[in-house]
């Protein structure tokens, strides 16, 4: 059959495009959910006005992109059994279990008390409402957790044995599954980019109305929060990043010899910046290269030997039989450098701002600025003139989808870097799908999600657009005055609903 | 009774609890059309779910999970088989989701109009939908020798399951009613019983043919009773709504479904999945389930977990228990 149709190729096209759409939710939901908890936190404690409005217009905008989140989230649960029901009778026995937890433990958690939340202000004691945020926020971090640990599994299978007699892979260390270093690795990885992504949203929307001079009090503190959030998270998804990419090493040569073009091994390998090749004949045209820091991203010492493309494809042959066992070498390699690059952007648009909008350390008294004053930007000793100031804000704002794209370049690389396994070093994904669904069917379930998708991202971001121009809420006497009881005060029975759909 | 036989009926209970929570929330998506008579009664509806319905949904989700884990060969074979439908499924869980948290987040009224729409739609069609695929998988489908489907979408559309399909419809909407009943206040109240009464009947008439169909065909002893019992709550179901017995009336709605439910799953056992083309083929508890150690591990989850969702979830029905009616609906949009 032709390549481009062949039931595997339309099954990992409608895999890909519905996991990256789906992950372009899930990072937000994670960072957003924390960050409207540690606003609504800072709201019951301090009772500062500013706080709550903060809370009412991020938990708005977290509200428009979990629904998506959740709903998007269903076609996952069933998708492996649909067009990779092989890949379900093969290994369902290890990966359907963190699954079951996932939806058990998490989903449960999250959806009910976001019901709670979205529902309660008007119906539960403050403390016990803030205790339903903080519910969900544990609830998309298990979740995340879970499905981690079993994408984990299937970059680094560990806790199983291969059952002859049934033919498929059985677990046999659970634990190991949720512990393997693999797993804790890309756990650190993913929550710390989510954090990016949140940082990077806040900062930019934050930096929007500080443009125009707009609800200063709560995007003053937003932008504090994104900022730190920012810096933090960019941090934490560097070294998270260089300590998965390690493990990686170890444990998958042939993704890191293509995320570096490696093509035949050497000691000490450079880190290539860039490179131009030729696929078929295995070897770069050009290459840019920085001598030494590939051996010590992989080994942590600028001397080490590092395997290439080719050499570890022989090996790959010897072990595993004939065949051919690379990756398509330029989107590993080119999404490599755009999850690094968008990503770090974020991070260096972050550390600057915080350095920028500093509140007293080496800061001048006289540009220190009160609660409802736009802050300055002072680079050394003297605030940054309008037209830079005007720049920074407007590339904050610009910049505020990056981390998407890395996030999501992140997971095109990591999945298509692993190919043509699904489960690495067990199991091609050739052999993964499903044998009785059709070439139409496929190709219809294909184009209904990818354009009931693409209309929902219209949807959404106009929504999104819509919340955010519109600035935080204006509080209410029932915002400020909630209910000390559980179920609400019953004292007017006709008073309308807080919220209500 | 072995780990796959505890797991068999721990399907069985959380398709159960799909059934009877989201059977009730597709009911009143129904009603939007059936019962609402002007824009501020389907907000009264929409509201009554509106907590919940996500909550309710989770239990499908964690159906769709443990059955991966516990029984895999089954999961595989069902959702690869039952692929357009279940495709149809989740794009109206898709819409049906977004459509109830954006709803009410422009003022404009096509905006408002056509989720509302959407909304009665994405509730029918899976109403319907589950009951055709629960009809196949009690009857069986053509299943070869390495449990692939090898029937077509047709199939799948006979007299048998599409009954089914109309006896879940008409069962959700009826228990729909009912929930309406006891949550609203004011004349939609009213009218909710009303229509209660003539959505019972219809469903009385579909669920008795439908599963006396089933036990002719495949039942046994257990299955029997559990017929009895869906008839028999629902007529009570049906008298309770005429006395006023509002909670009662849900409940016994609710008892319908519960002993639909586990009749389906008495005429299966030991059978997931029958095959209609050799016995042989059938996917059974044995040959379709995880090893013993997996089933362990799951078996523990389910001890602990399940008990601590359903004190959560059922906190949340005590939080939002006042009943709603047209004046606690705000006018502004959120």
């Amino acid at each position: 059959m032709d390549l481009a149709l062949a039931p595997e190729t339309l099954a990992r096209w409608q895999f890909g495009i519905t996991t990256v759409y789906h992950f372009l939710f899930v990072p937000l939901t994670i960072s957003l959910a924390a960050l409207v908890a540690g606003l609504q936190t800072a709201w019951v404690r301090t009772e500062k006005e500013k706080y709550l409005r903060a809370t009412k217009f991020w938990g708005k905008l977290f509200l428009i992109n979990i629904a998506m989140g959740v709903v998007t989230g269903i076609v996952q649960e069933f998708q492996f059994g649909m067009n990779w029901s092989d890949y379900s009778r093969f290994v369902g026995d290890i990966f359907g279990a963190p699954l079951a937890f996932e939806a058990l433990i998490a989903f449960f958690f999250e959806s009910t008390f976001i019901g709670l939340w979205i529902f309660g202000w008007d119906r539960l004691p403050k403390k016990i409402h803030l205790a339903c945020i903080w519910m969900v926020s544990i609830g998309t971090l298990l979740s995340a957790y879970f499905i981690l640990a079993a994408n984990s599994w299937m970059q680094h299978p560990v806790g199983y044995r291969i059952n002859g007699e049934k033919g498929r892979a059985e677990l046999t260390d659970f634990w190991l599954v949720l512990t393997q270093n693999t797993t804790l690795n890309q756990v650190f990885h993913s929550f710390s980019a989510a954090f990016l992504t949140g940082g990077a949203f806040m900062v930019g929307i934050a930096a929007f109305h500080l443009l125009r001079k707009k609800h200063i009090p709560v995007m003053r503190t937003s932008l504090r929060l994104g900022l730190v959030t920012l810096a933090v998270g960019g941090l934490l998804t560097a070294v998270s990043g260089d300590t998965l990419g390690k493990v990686m090493y170890e444990q998958q040569p042939m993704k890191m010899a293509a995320a570096e073009a490696l093509w035949d091994g050497e000691e000490p390998a450079p880190f290539s910046v860039f490179a131009y090749g030729d696929v078929d004949e295995g070897h770069n045209k050009v290459a840019l290269e920085i001598p030494g820091l590939l051996s010590f991203l992989a080994h942590s010492d600028f001397e080490s030997y590092v395997p290439g493309i080719n050499d570890t494809n022989e090996a790959l042959q010897e072990k595993f039989g004939p065949g051919d066992y690379k990756p398509i070498v330029p989107v590993a390699y080119w999404g490599f450098r755009w999850m690094i690059g968008f990503g770090m952007a974020s991070f260096s648009l972050g550390l600057l701002g915080l350095w920028l909008t500093r509140k007293k350390f080496l800061l001048p008294a006289a540009y220190r600025t009160g609660e409802d004053e736009v802050p300055h930007l002072v680079l050394l000793k003297r605030p940054l003139g309008s037209r830079l100031t005007r720049l920074y804000w407007l590339a904050a704002v610009w910049t505020m989808a990056f981390p998407l794209i890395a996030n999501a370049w992140g997971w095109i690389f990591t999945e298509m870097g692993r190919q043509p396994w699904v489960v690495y070093g067990v199991m091609q994904t050739r052999d993964a799908v499903s044998p009785g669904v059709s070439q139409a069917e496929v190709i219809t379930s294909m184009t209904v999600f990818t354009l009931l998708y693409a209309v929902l991202a219209v949807i959404e971001v106009k929504l999104l657009v819509k919340y955010v121009k519109a600035g935080p809420p204006e509080l209410s006497d029932s915002d400020l005055n909630p209910p000390t009881k559980l179920g609400g005060d019953l004292r007017d029975a006709d008073k309308p609903m807080a919220f209500s759909y | 009774m072995e780990l796959h036989d505890v797991w068999f009926v721990l399907i069985a209970v959380l398709w159960t609890g799909y059934f009877f929570l989201e059977g009730f929330d597709f009911g009143v998506g129904v009603l939007t059309r059936l019962l609402a008579r002007d824009r501020a009664e389907k907000r009264v509806l929409i509201n009554t779910i509106g907590p919940v319905w996500d909550g309710n949904e989770v239990w499908l989700l964690t159906a769709g999970g443990a059955t991966f884990a516990a029984f895999p060969e089954w999961y595989a074979t069902l959702f690869s088989g039952f692929y357009l439908p279940l495709l149809a499924i989740l794009i109206c869980l898709i819409v049906r989701g977004v459509a109830f948290e954006y709803r009410a987040k422009r003022p404009e009224e096509t905006w408002q109009r056509n989720w509302e729409t959407a909304i009665f739609w994405t509730s029918l069609l899976p109403a319907f939908l589950w009951g055709v695929a629960f009809g196949n998988i009690v009857r069986g489908v053509k299943l070869d020798a390495d449990f692939e489907y090898v029937g077509t979408v047709f199939d799948l559309l006979n007299p048998y399951a599409l009954l089914g399909g109309l006896v879940t419809l008409t069962l959700f909407t009826f228990h729909g009613t009912v929930f309406t009943a006891l949550k609203t206040v004011g004349e939609i109240r009213e009218r909710a019983r009303k229509l209660a009464l003539k959505v019972g009947l219809v469903t009385a008439v579909l669920a008795s043919v439908f599963l006396l169909w089933t036990q002719i065909e495949s039942g046994d002893g257990a299955g029997l009773v559990a017929l009895g019992v869906a008839v028999a709550s629902l007529v009570a179901a049906l008298a309770a709504n005429q006395a006023g017995r509002e909670g009662w009336s849900f409940t016994l709605s609710g008892v319908t479904i519960v002993a639909t439910v586990a009749m389906f799953f008495l005429t299966l056992f030991p059978n997931v999945m029958p095959s209609t083309l050799d016995p042989e083929w059938s996917l059974t508890v044995t040959n379709a389930s995880s090893s013993p150690y997996t089933l362990k591990i799951m078996t523990w989850l389910a001890v602990i977990a399940t008990p601590l969702v359903l004190l959560y979830q059922g906190w949340t029905y005590w939080v939002f228990r006042k009943r709603i009616g047209t004046q606690h609906i705000a006018d502004s949009v959120h």
